[in-house]
């Protein structure tokens, strides 16, 4: 099973699928120490996004962002991928800054095709993320 | 990306390894966005500190400074995440302490103003309608492009040091007039008395329309907001909503009517935020065991009006014993409030004033908020309320008033 994404940035990489229902900020939501999503509340709370193919929907606030990424990746704390329905220029520059993989835009909505545990490719040149192997 | 001979020369080397370097990163972030070419800024205004940069932001950036990375324009940082003098009492690190001392001294090399503000807007810098600059933090973004009518993006630390350095940034998003149309309209029939409530509207239409692109269009308000109400509407949609731009008839300038602003679309989502609204959103928060020991007045920073205010509240009270009451500013601002007198009151009243900070990123913070035992944090501003979960605050936004109250009475309602 395919997703068509619309813009894309870095290496092929494949990853388990971390599948949100909500938004994403490293700085709202994540413990930069832990790589566990830690916002009392988040629907992905207690779940760790290191190493995982992250699907989230929207991006939140925070210019820290930038930092935020390459400060994971340092830490060896960073995801595989981030997979946005919509995002902003903050996660782009700093997935980028991080080397770190990132799209925006999909088709269809990943909620139909790829559940948390999956194992994902992310081919960003070729703008689309295959689904490998069902959990 | 189309490159003029200038940029083609800094790519090949004509300006150093830094400064081509940085202009390759540039292209990337362009390219992911489909920008066509590059715009000269004026300015640039960027965050770096070592709470958000960490030992790898820091090593990176000695890198650039050995490099030799110079700005070329106008470059200012925004709020860090130590006041040196009160780091130890803060319970702050001072080896994190002399990281940031680095970092401050590293910037300055590069040719950085280390004004340390996220009001760089209401005492630094005032861009012109049209005019280009490069600038984070969001609420620094959303007012330039709102109130001013500039043109930046959400530039983070790197992408702002890159543009510093080149003295350009890639032309999408908010340079360009596609995306600085109004796509919903928001009616206020709310009296919106106090900065909490500016917040307030902020929380309402930026969960509700968490999109970059989305730009809210405000009218029908009866009278004209001030500096500080528009700071914390465009503070509060830009954190809640991730937005960049909104439009205030008849008060910004791409918006001396509804039409000019929705450039005369039709068939648009339209919201009406009143009174019950407002009031609905001050009921939502959990009290919890009703903890009423930290209270803080920051994100973004105070301006002088702001510091007055506090003051005339706090004059002749006290922060109730064992409380914490925190006001954020900036060092401009901090000494005229110092030689105004305002300063005086808020210190006599027990409250700690912190310059050149802001508190959600204060280095530390977790294991401050443990020591101290806090659960609750209390705040008029909604934009502190909704980004500091990830410290495990519960959070409580509160009207200025209030918050004195909670402040100096440690009974929270």
């Amino acid at each position: 099973m395919r997703i068509a994404v619309n813009r894309a940035f870095g290496p092929v990489v494949e990853g388990e699928a971390l599948v949100s229902e909500e938004g994403f900020s490293p700085r709202y939501d994540l413990d930069r120490w832990s790589g566990l999503i830690t916002k009392p509340g988040h629907k992905l709370e207690g779940h760790s996004i290191v190493d995982k193919v992250c699907f989230f929907p929207s991006a939140k606030g925070g210019i820290a962002a930038g930092w935020a990424f390459y400060d994971i990746q340092w830490k060896k704390l960073a995801p595989k991928a981030f997979v946005f329905g919509v995002t902003n220029p903050v996660m782009v520059q700093g997935a980028i800054f991080a080397g770190i993989p990132i799209t925006e835009g999909w088709a269809p909505h990943p909620r139909d095709v790829v559940k948390t545990g999956d194992w994902v490719r992310v081919d960003p040149a070729r703008r689309t993320i295959e689904v490998l192997r069902r959990a | 990306m189309e490159l003029n001979a200038e940029e083609r020369a800094i790519l090949d080397g004509a300006r150093g390894a830094a400064a081509r370097d940085a202009l390759q990163y540039q292209i990337e972030v362009g390219t992911f966005w489909g920008a066509k070419r590059f715009v000269p800024v004026t300015n640039v205004h960027m965050m770096g500190d070592i709470e958000v940069m960490g030992d790898g932001g820091l090593a990176w950036l000695k890198g650039r400074d050995l490099a030799g990375a110079k700005c070329t324009v106008s470059t200012t940082t925004n709020a860090r995440c130590m006041d040196f003098a009160h780091c130890e009492r803060m319970g702050q690190d001072a080896g994190e302490a002399k990281k940031e001392r680095e970092i401050i001294a590293t910037l300055q090399r590069m040719n950085v103003i280390t004004t340390d503000t996220c009001i760089n807007y209401q005492t630094v810098y005032q861009p012109h309608l049209g005019e280009h600059v490069a600038w984070g933090d969001t609420g620094t973004v959303i007012y330039a492009n709102s109130v001013f009518g500039a043109r930046t993006n959400f530039e983070s630390g790197p992408a702002a040091l890159a543009a510093g350095i080149t003295g350009r940034t890639p032309e999408y998003g908010f340079h360009l007039d596609e995306h600085r149309k109004g796509t919903f309209t928001v009616e206020l029939t709310a009296k919106l008395g106090d900065l909490a409530d500016w917040g307030a509207i902020g929380k309402l239409v930026g969960e509700t329309h968490q999109n970059y692109y989305a730009v809210p269009v405000f009218h029908g308000y009866h009278r004209t907001p001030t500096a500080d109400e528009l700071k914390h509407l465009g503070a509060a949609l830009a954190s809640y909503g991730s937005m960049g731009m909104f439009h205030f008839v008849g008060v910004t300038p791409e918006a001396r009517s509804i039409d000019e602003a929705m450039a005369g679309k039709s068939g648009y989502e339209k919201m009406v935020i009143g009174d019950a609204d407002i009031e609905r959103v001050l009921a939502g928060y959990n009290l919890g065991d009703g903890d009423a020991r930290l209270v803080v007045f920051t994100g973004p920073q105070q301006s002088l009006f702001e510091m007055k205010r506090l003051a005339e509240l706090f004059a002749g009270r006290k922060v109730k014993a064992g409380g914490t009451c925190i006001v954020t500013t900036n060092s401009a601002v901090l000494e005229q409030a110092r030689s105004l007198g305002y300063a005086k009151a808020l210190e006599d009243a027990g409250v700690t004033i912190l310059q050149g900070v802001c508190f959600y990123i204060l280095q530390n913070l977790s294991p401050m908020r443990e020591k101290n035992g806090w659960k609750n944090m209390v705040s008029n501003s909604a934009k502190v309320v909704n980004i500091i979960g990830a410290h495990k605050f519960n959070t409580i936004l509160r009207r200025t008033e209030a918050c004195v109250e909670i402040a100096c009475t440690g009974v929270l309602k």
